[in-house]
């Protein structure tokens, strides 16, 4: 096998991970530091993210107001120090990656524009018309290929991390272009692998959203937190999942049901205005509109077709000006996949599995429990979104826990020793192990039946509406899935690209993650922002006002313990939107 | 409609064998489906030994991008119902170096992205306490489209001179460079007009004009290599006469 | 390394030397680019005529019947074929090399373009005016 080192290695090449691999190239250039995806940057999810980026820039708008909306929008389950520092550095951060370039919409005095977003008081969405993400992941790689000292392994898929004398120290890889598994090690690694969607069968997210970093720490050792929190956002197309930005609403869309009625002012969320109202209908946070989407479903109110029930999003009333100019992506979208024009026709709409809140549990210096190992971006949970995450916080996240974590990490690999021979041992036992995977036959599983069967148990186990009942049913499917994973059939026997052993291995680590996410919400035995409980329907803030820290115990099964939540300023109240 | 419909596949695995072969798939019709719907049926359902790239089944990521039907294509957005009634001849893209079936090597792009300096140049750095660079909308538009590419590569495999000259740097690379060229906040467009108006640069290209026509966001780079074959010789002009 | 270095099991299809058949605007943008060899042409006769000219009126009146012999007045209809092809496809092709802005926007595509035919027209009727007049 081949081995490589460095001193900082990134895995995952998205905002989070560019964000972290340009901190350490800044904070310490004496460092080696290493970005491994397994796909070249450009590829990574993050460019799919759509409506826009919250920071304070704007008079009339303050720190606090931005914190709260975000504690409150997490139903109290942030960490509120977390996000005192995220509220904080969120404008330093997005005025750096203007300077490095990105294409930020503007008013017409040339300054930054910002727009409405669900769930914040104050308009402080920074937007690159509906495209940010786009724009800020290629604003990073472009940045990034800047920095000649930022080594690249392009397509390079990382199997496990390397981890000895209670320090991680690197990881091993399989080179998909050619097979060959590198051993690589480092004197910090930085999870930036984005969240795991692909758990459920209806998602925004994008095939490689299979959670390898979390799966990776959590067999690790690392704990992961808060899994039980699974973001659905409002407005999906059907069949496909794709994501209709929350700009469409932001900017004025309603959501109507089969009789054309805007069925949110029944669920506590305020009244119809003839303009948004921050906060409010329209723009509640995304947790509540989900959950008002399964009811209006409960009463027969919602439309039937092909794919499943939906509702609608009507955005005409807006006009083809606005939307060519601040939601063109979304008619694209509209136009392609569903051959629909919102400029003239209501967009079909439903919840669609969109962000996991949970992750590898850091501290506020993106460091987690196992030294060496750090975290940023949604593959982490620090936690500054807590039950349910505000639209447009994720972006500036990436950002401001990337810096972070990058910085975390040049500090502490700068003061360790390299590693030594004993992580390379267990690099060479990791390649047996493949070898023998990629050699097996004669497996009776298919891959994809696998994947399927999980999908659809985490959807009806724990969907939007979660019981002891689905959950426990789920759990007992989960396991049984992975007993038959351990039986799963590779016919890919081969080295060059063998897309099929990614599957299977992607497949690995979906399933310790699936079943993380349902023994959290088995625990948690309250209702709070995403996580909803049919028999525990309240807020629970005597027992539950916690994280969940999920670890994998000795026979692989995930153990729960509470982790509590850091309160500075803010005592838990009432979650109020509309009134 | 028809209840189903047959994909050509090129397959390509240098381990067993020294030249790319076809292979035969039927798949369900349906008229939501792509050509990628379509390949993930084979690979889930009747092949798992296909590889093949794909991410955000959106058109965003860049991932996708094959020959359906000898055309250079986002396979998230090539309806199955466009190429009726088939059969349907998917390839690796084309000027590639195919690695292993639909999976094409895109390391010379990238070398030659890198070597336009895509990023923003400035002879001193802003400060951050000086708040944003203004930007009129006016301005954000001059660059905007070259702004919107993916790094898809259909205009790589549209351009007949890309597959002749293997020095030509390549209508995706050139309208990146445009972009920061023309980005108001900018200055390093005497950085990037050596490897631009050099060998390989521009004038290699002959306004064949396909990439425009292939590329699925618009980004109109045959466009962004005129506009500098003009601008570039202002600026050569002014250089000979003593000017920066 | 950075990129996986180049593997010798990569395959690398050859560009066949019929690539521009493959698809009809690779053929049309071949044409268009043989029209200069006949733009040449014509600049060729045109300083023939120059030259016939020179020679006083007898050996203008030779040049005019060696002009009206069918063989070249065949040549001359494709000459002007693809002159005009010429002239018409950079008339499109120019709109792109140029950004400008008229009175704060951008002035489209189609407006440049319909500007070039409209000189080209004037220049026509200014040059067949002064050809019959005399």
């Amino acid at each position: 096998m081949e081995f490589a080192s460095c001193d900082v290695l990134v895995v995952g090449g998205g905002g989070a991970g560019l964000r972290a691999a340009i901190a350490v190239a800044e904070a310490d250039p004496s460092l080696r530091v290493a970005v491994i995806s397994k796909v070249y940057p450009m590829r990574s999810h993050t460019v799919s993210a759509e409506g826009g980026a919250a920071a304070v820039i704007k008079p009339g708008d303050s720190l606090d107001a931005h914190a709260y909306d975000t504690i409150s929008g997490g139903d109290w389950i942030p960490d509120q120090d977390a996000v005192e520092a995220f509220v904080r550095e969120a404008p330093q951060e997005m005025l750096r990656i203007e300077h490095w370039g990105c294409p930020w919409s503007r008013e017409p005095d040339g300054s930054v524009a910002v727009r409405a977003f669900g769930g914040m008081k104050v308009e402080r969405t920074w937007f690159a018309a509906d495209k940010t993400g786009f724009h800020m992941l290629h604003t990073l790689f472009q940045t990034s290929l800047k920095h000649d000292e930022i080594r690249r392994f392009d397509e390079c898929f990382v199997t496990r991390l390397l981890v000895d004398d209670g320090r991680c120290q690197g990881v091993v890889a399989i080179e998909l272009a050619t097979g060959r598994v590198l051993g690589i090690t480092a004197r910090a690694v930085i999870l930036c692998t984005g969240g795991c969607g692909k758990v459920f069968a209806f998602t925004t997210n994008a095939a490689i959203k299979n959670g390898d970093g979390m799966a990776l720490a959590y067999r690790a050792g690392a704990p992961l937190k808060d899994m039980e929190f699974v973001q659905y956002h409002p407005t999906g197309l059907p069949f496909t999942g794709i994501l209709i930005t929350e700009a469409a609403r932001s900017e004025g869309g309603h959501m109507l049901n089969k009789d054309g009625y805007r069925y949110l002012q029944d669920y506590d969320l305020g009244k119809p205005q003839p303009k948004p109202v921050l906060r409010s209908m329209e723009l509640g946070p995304r947790d509540r509109l989900s959950q008002a989407f399964v009811k209006e479903q409960e009463k027969g109110r919602t439309l039937k077709g092909p794919y499943g029930d939906y509702v609608h999003l009507d955005v005409r009333h807006l006009g083809q000006a606005l939307i060519d100019r601040k939601l063109p992506f979304v008619r694209e979208l509209c136009l392609k996949y569903e051959n629909i024009d919102p400029v003239k026709e209501m967009i079909p709409v439903r919840p669609v599995v969109h962000y996991m809140m949970g992750g590898v549990s850091t501290d506020v210096r993106g460091a987690t429990p196992l030294a060496g190992l750090f975290a940023a971006g949604e593959c982490a949970c620090v936690s500054i979104n807590g039950a349910n995450r505000l639209g447009s916080n994720s972006l500036p996240e990436l950002l401001v826990f990337g810096a972070r974590a990058g910085r975390s990490a040049a500090e502490f690999a700068a003061r360790q020793r390299t590693p030594g021979p004993a992580v390379s041992a267990q690099a060479v036992d990791e390649e047996l192990r493949l070898q023998a995977l990629v050699a097996r036959t004669g497996g009776k599983e298919r891959v994809a039946t696998l994947r399927g069967e999980m999908q659809k148990t985490m959807e009806r186990s724990a969907g939007i509406y979660r019981s002891q009942a689905s959950l426990e049913e789920g759990a007992t499917a989960l396991a049984r899935l992975s007993e038959r994973y351990a039986d799963v059939a590779v016919d890919d026997h081969s080295r060059t690209f063998n897309t099929e052993l990614t599957s299977v291995l992607e497949l690995g680590y979906m399933l310790d993650l699936a079943r993380s996410i349902v023994a959290a919400a088995l625990w948690r035995k309250e209702s709070r922002g995403s996580h909803q409980r049919t028999d525990h329907p309240a807020r629970d803030d005597g027992q539950y006002l916690v994280h969940s820290l999920t670890t994998r115990d000795g026979s692989g099964a995930p153990h729960i313990a509470p982790l509590p939540v850091t309160i500075t300023r803010w005592p838990p109240g009432e979650r109020v939107y509309g009134r | 409609m028809p209840e189903s419909v047959t994909l050509v596949v090129t397959r390509y695995r240098p381990e067993q064998e020294g030249e790319p072969t076809t292979q035969s798939y039927e798949v369900p019709f349906r008229k939501e489906w792509v050509v990628l719907d379509a390949l993930n049926h084979v690979k889930d359902r009747l092949d798992g030994s296909l590889s093949y790239r794909w991410s955000c089944r959106m058109g965003v990521c860049g991932s996708c991008g094959m020959m359906v039907n000898g055309e250079p294509k986002l396979t998230c957005g090539a309806f199955l119902s466009e190429f009726l009634p088939g059969p349907i001849r998917v390839e690796p893209l084309r000027s590639f170096p195919v690695i292993r079936d639909l999976v094409v090597d895109i390391g010379d792009f990238l070398k030659k992205l890198r070597s336009v300096r895509p990023w923003l140049v400035r002879e001193r750095e802003k400060p951050l306490e000086e708040g944003e660079f203004r930007q009129t909308p006016e301005q954000l538009d001059a660059f905007k489209p070259f702004s919107m590419c993916i790094n898809c590569l259909l205009c790589y495999s549209a351009c007949p001179i890309y597959g002749l000259e293997p020095s030509f740097v390549g209508p995706a690379a050139i309208a990146l460079a445009q972009r920061y060229n023309m980005d108001s906040r900018d200055q390093g467009a005497a950085v990037r007009h050596d490897v631009l108006s050099g060998k390989g640069g521009i004038w290699e290209c002959t306004f064949v004009g396909e990439c425009s026509e292939v590329c699925p966001k618009h980004v109109d780079p045959a466009r962004a290599i005129q506009q500098y074959k003009l601008t570039g010789v202002l600026r050569s002009l002014l250089s000979l006469g003593g000017g920066r | 390394m950075s990129q996986t270095a180049y593997h010798p099991r990569w395959h690398r299809k050859p560009m066949s030397v019929w690539w521009w058949l493959e698809k009809p605007a690779y053929a049309r943008f071949v044409l268009r680019e043989i029209s200069s060899v006949f733009v040449a042409l014509f600049a060729g006769l045109t300083l023939l005529h120059v030259q016939a000219l020179r020679e006083g009126p007898d050996g203008h009146a030779r040049f005019v019947e060696w002009l009206r012999r069918p063989g070249v007045l065949a040549l001359d209809a494709v000459i002007l074929a693809f002159v005009l092809l010429h002239a018409f496809t950079w008339f499109h092709l120019a709109a792109r090399a140029v950004a400008l802005r008229f009175m704060g926007r951008r002035v489209p595509d189609g407006a440049i373009v319909a500007g070039n035919y409209a000189a080209f027209l004037v220049a026509s009727a200014v040059v067949a005016f002064f050809l019959t007049r005399g």
